[in-house]
């Protein structure tokens, strides 16, 4: 997938991945790559400074969580604030689909 | 497995990120960067295929590095020139070191507030002196192309800066080409009246040209023209500012208005702008002076001359010219002339070249005292460094250079510094208030002392060489940590150069503080030595003022005689008031009067055969009212007037001088001027010229002529501004409303003015070697506590690093006394070095207090011992804390800790 496309829809991704669980960095980036079937893949390099990019906007806030038998971790959940901004991104990536498909889908109809 | 972190942290260090932060992202970093690599190898790709994924993935050096910068740009606004492009500019990343050097600050508040503290005080008193130092003596005078101004002064056989004879001064004027102008000025005081209640105001006679001469362009109306500086024209005036702003509301028709000064009636032609720099309230033609002094060479009526050299003339070239005028002069009137020559000497030194001196050495102090406050912050520094070496140690690990670690400490200590001089500058604002406000009248151009623009720069140019100055052992120091064993032995480890270091600063700022301490036992001593000093009379109970006559009786010499008689009579009638004189002279402060005589009643001899004494015009109960006793003969009295023998009274250094071996009383002498007068008494030599000075004074012989027998033709210009002086039960002060009132008189318009209490007047003469005294005792103590502090900070952390050595040494047997002598030792021998060295300073430095020592050497053995003391008590006091707690180191937790 072009990195157009990634980068408009990368927040969007992330906000809705945490939406009910708070999850850790890798564990993101591996559903991501999972759900997408493998056409959207996130390495750490474009993963972590957009964590941190939200976390900083207050959307999403991590937090070290230690686990009997684990290594701590670093988990995100959103924030209210994030809830908002997620719905409202919500929002706007569904019209937007819609409107993209009306036209493109409009002729093949 | 690769180590992630360490691996990851490699690449963030380029990030200048907060340690904090920099091991939180790596932590996070390298757990991914695990999970993948295993996720790698579960899937079954080779390890080394994992390894290369896994590194290409997680540390894509640009994509991370790119990404996380955008990210943490708010704690990192500055563009950070990756890899090769850090090295070469000096000047990358300031902005991070110093965004780094606020948070390490804030993180060790106290330490902060310690340091800043110090160095506030250091660089505060720094710049108030320094802005005493550049008003006073750096800045330019206030009129245009100052540098060309230069005073003029006879140089006779006992004053090599005499005040000029007014014809000798037209002489110079007229004769002379090196200057572009000349004029001239002398000091005056006028009743000003017909302005509601009469009030003294101070004035100055000046010629028409003075104001040219400096360039001075009136606020208001004009200058004086040429024909208005001619005797018997229509009396002139001009205001200064203040006194046009205080007495006339800045009224802006004051113009064409007319003032009644004494008898005259003087039209305001200006007003001088706000810069001038003379004092006085009102300027006058000095034509308009009637005074008999003005228009004889014998006369030297306290007339200063300035003059403008041409461009291109030099001073030495104008000085050849003038000498020559007076040689010129000298013999066209060799009974006057003969022995006088010029003094040329630049305006700004002739003004400010006495206090340079006691300025510099002030500077000089106070700049101990800063070197003290830096010591003491590089040690706290150097204390710190220790608690830091793990910080640079994975500092240096992680790749930074030497240069980069330096140049962050540097950055916090002239962060520091700059602190400092934020505290201090308020602090320096008030002391130079009250620098000024504590400084002796006689500090020239006290109103040019301010906080200006060079003031700041100072300040600025002197934090950043402190923060520089305190700074560079610990940073050097701690550059040199080397960080394999810095992070092995966490944070204890051996230092030894750094304690050397401690040692030495101790040691340096006992030494200064030693230096300061002499020097103010010094001055101590200097000042209560002329405090003992008999100064001839009994100055306590007496009350000064001067005293101006009401203009209705200025018109009489008969008038102002009955007018003086009736004064002292009001005044003496007073209840408490034991008795009351007038003077034309006082002792110790700022006047003096002098006359030529010769003995006999013959004609006036050559200059040679001429002598010159100390003149007072005194009302006969002036020996009683000073108590100075009468040693022969009578004192004056009453019938002492115009119509009985002229008379005068002698001090017994005159008799000794001048009558050696022989009775004086009945002797004649002949006052230049004035005439002959018989010799009735010898009473004791006042110390006229000074406590200290006096001694030495060319002119120590002392003539008291009686007011009384004061000719007509100077009554009313040569008695004017007398002292009135009171002796009285009690506090001198409380007599003023009284006599105020007396003085007064009938008509209600004779003004008193310049008040003050005899003992006063004393004290006043001392007023610069007490302010050295003062400001040396406020240097000293400082230095004192910084030493003290700084002391006790290296002792006590002695005694922290060696809690192990002392627990073994207690362990095997020490006492606690033992220990407590360890510690002692090891304090004092610091505080010894620096006492011995500053000791030996002392010798030579306080020699700069010169003349300002009196009774007392330099080298003073007995100051030495007492300064001695004073240190070695305040270093065992500072010793004493940290040896309690050394003598209470438990040896089982002291080994445990090992």
């Amino acid at each position: 997938m072009s990195p157009e496309w990634k980068k408009g829809s990368a927040e969007l991704l992330l906000l809705s991945l945490i939406e009910n669980v708070p999850r850790h960095g890798y564990e993101i980036g591996k559903l991501i790559e999972q759900r997408s079937l493998g056409a959207l893949r996130f390495h750490a390099a474009s993963l972590y400074p957009l964590l941190y990019r939200l976390e900083k906007r207050g959307w999403v806030q991590g937090k070290w969580v230690e686990k009997a038998g684990q290594r701590r971790r670093r988990y995100y959940n959103l924030t209210a604030q994030g809830r908002t901004v997620l719905a409202a991104q919500r929002k706007g990536w569904e019209s937007f689909v819609l409107a993209i498909s009306r036209v493109t889908g409009a002729g093949n109809a | 497995m690769p180590e992630w972190k360490e691996l990851v942290r490699r690449q963030l260090a380029e990030l200048r990120l907060t340690p904090e932060r920099e091991a939180e992202i790596a932590e996070e970093l390298a757990q991914y960067a695990e999970d993948r690599y295993e996720e790698l190898q579960l899937s079954g790709v080779s390890e080394a295929e994992a390894l290369r994924q896994t590194l290409n993935e997680v540390l894509d050096q640009k994509a991370m590095a790119s990404g996380l910068r955008d990210v943490e740009r708010t704690d990192v606004p500055e563009p950070v020139v990756l890899g090769a492009g850090t090295k070469g500019h000096f000047l990358s990343g300031v902005g991070q070191d110093v965004r780094y050097g606020i948070r390490t600050l804030r993180k060790n508040a106290g330490f902060s507030a310690i340091a800043i503290l110090a160095l506030a005080i250091g660089i505060g008193a720094n710049t108030a002196i320094f802005s005493v130092v550049n008003g006073v003596l750096l800045q330019p005078l206030a009129y245009p192309d100052s540098a060309r101004l230069v005073s003029l002064y006879e140089a006779t056989a006992d004053f090599s800066h005499s005040s000029v004879a007014y014809p000798n001064y037209l002489d110079w004027r007229r004769e002379s080409h090196s200057f572009s102008e000349m004029g001239a000025y002398r000091s005056d005081s006028f009743n000003l009246t017909g302005l509601g209640r009469p009030e003294r105001v101070s004035g100055e006679y000046v010629t028409a040209s003075l104001l040219s001469v400096l360039g001075v362009t009136p606020r208001l109306g004009r200058v004086f023209r040429p024909e208005e500086d001619r005797p018997a024209t229509g009396c002139t005036v001009m205001l200064s500012y203040d006194f046009w702003q205080g007495r006339f509301g800045a009224e802006p028709n004051i113009l064409g208005q007319k003032l009644r000064l004494n008898a005259m009636s003087c039209v305001v032609i200006g007003v001088l702008p706000a810069s001038f720099g003379m004092t006085a309230q009102v300027y006058l033609p000095i034509e308009q002076w009637t005074g008999v002094g003005l228009r004889t060479r014998e006369s030297h009526p306290g007339l200063r001359v300035i003059g403008r050299l041409r461009p291109g003339v030099s001073i030495q070239a104008a000085r050849g010219e003038m000498e020559a005028i007076a040689k010129d002069l000298a013999r066209r009137y060799p009974a006057t002339n003969a022995l006088n020559s010029v003094a040329v000497v630049p305006m700004k030194d002739d003004m400010v070249g006495n206090v340079r001196p006691v300025l510099l050495l002030l500077a000089g102090a106070v700049g101990f005292v800063l070197i003290i406050a830096c010591a003491n912050v590089a040690n706290l520094l150097l204390a710190r460094s220790a608690a830091r070496k793990r910080e640079f140690a994975i500092r240096a690990a992680l790749g930074a250079e030497r240069w980069r670690v330096v140049r962050q400490l540097l950055t916090e200590s002239v962060l520091l510094s700059l602190c400092g001089a934020a505290v201090g500058l308020p602090l320096a604002q008030w002391g130079t208030t009250l620098l000024v406000a504590a400084a002796p009248a006689s500090l020239p151009r006290s109103g040019d002392v301010r906080l200006d623009m060079y003031v700041l720069l100072f300040t600025l140019a002197v934090s950043l060489m402190t923060g520089i100055l305190f700074g560079v052992a610990p940073a050097l120091h701690s550059a040199n940590i080397n960080a394999q064993e810095s992070l092995k032995t966490g944070t204890r480890g051996a230092g030894g150069g750094r304690h050397r270091t401690e040692g030495i600063f101790v040691a340096l700022e006992t030494c200064l503080a030693v230096v300061l301490l002499a020097g103010s036992a010094l001055m101590i001593q200097s000042v209560w030595r002329l405090l003992q000093v008999k100064p001839g009379f009994a100055a306590d109970h007496i009350l000064t003022m001067q005293v101006a006559l009401s203009p209705k009786v200025m018109a009489s010499p008969s008038g102002i005689r009955t007018a003086f008689q009736q004064l002292i009579e009001r005044v003496e009638t007073l209840p408490g008031v034991q008795a009351a004189a007038l003077t034309s002279l006082l002792p110790l402060g700022d006047n003096d009067s002098e006359i030529d005589f010769w003995l006999g009643n013959g004609p006036q001899p050559g200059p040679e055969g001429l002598k010159t004494v100390v003149f007072y015009v005194v009302s006969p109960d002036y020996p009683a009212v000073m108590q100075i006793p009468l040693l022969r003969g009578r004192v004056l009295t009453e019938r002492d007037n115009l119509g009985a023998t002229p008379v005068a009274l002698i001090d017994e250094v005159m008799a000794k001088q001048i009558f050696p071996g022989v009775d004086p009383i009945g002797r004649q002498i002949t006052l230049i001027a004035l005439g002959t007068v018989q010799i009735v008494g010898v009473v004791g030599h006042v110390k006229q010229w000074g406590l200290d000075s006096d001694d030495t004074n060319k002119i120590r012989s002392q003539v008291y002529f009686p007011l009384l027998q004061v000719p007509d033709r100077f009554m009313s210009s040569g008695v004017t501004g007398l002292t009135l002086a009171l002796r009285g039960k009690g506090e001198p002060l409380s007599f003023v409303p009284s006599v105020r009132a007396a003085v007064a008189g009938p008509t209600d318009d004779q003004p008193v003015y310049g008040v003050r209490a005899m003992k006063d007047v004393i004290s006043g003469s001392l007023a610069g070697r007490r302010f050295m005294m003062l400001v040396l005792i406020v240097f000293a103590s400082v230095a004192l506590i910084l030493a003290a502090v700084g002391i006790y900070g290296v002792m006590s952390y002695a005694v922290t690093r060696r809690t192990s050595e002392l627990g073994v040494r207690s362990a095997l047997g020490a006492s606690q006394w033992q220990i407590v002598g360890l510690v002692l030792r090891q304090g004092m021998g610091l505080a010894g070095v620096g006492l011995i060295v500053g000791l030996a300073a002392s010798v030579t430095l306080t020699r700069f207090l010169g003349t300002l020592l009196y009774g007392v050497g330099a080298g003073d053995p007995l100051t030495l011992a007492a300064v001695t003391v004073v240190l070695g008590a305040v270093a065992m006091l500072a010793c004493v804390l940290p040896a309690k707690r050394a003598s209470a180191v438990d040896p089982a937790v002291a080994l445990r800790c090992e």
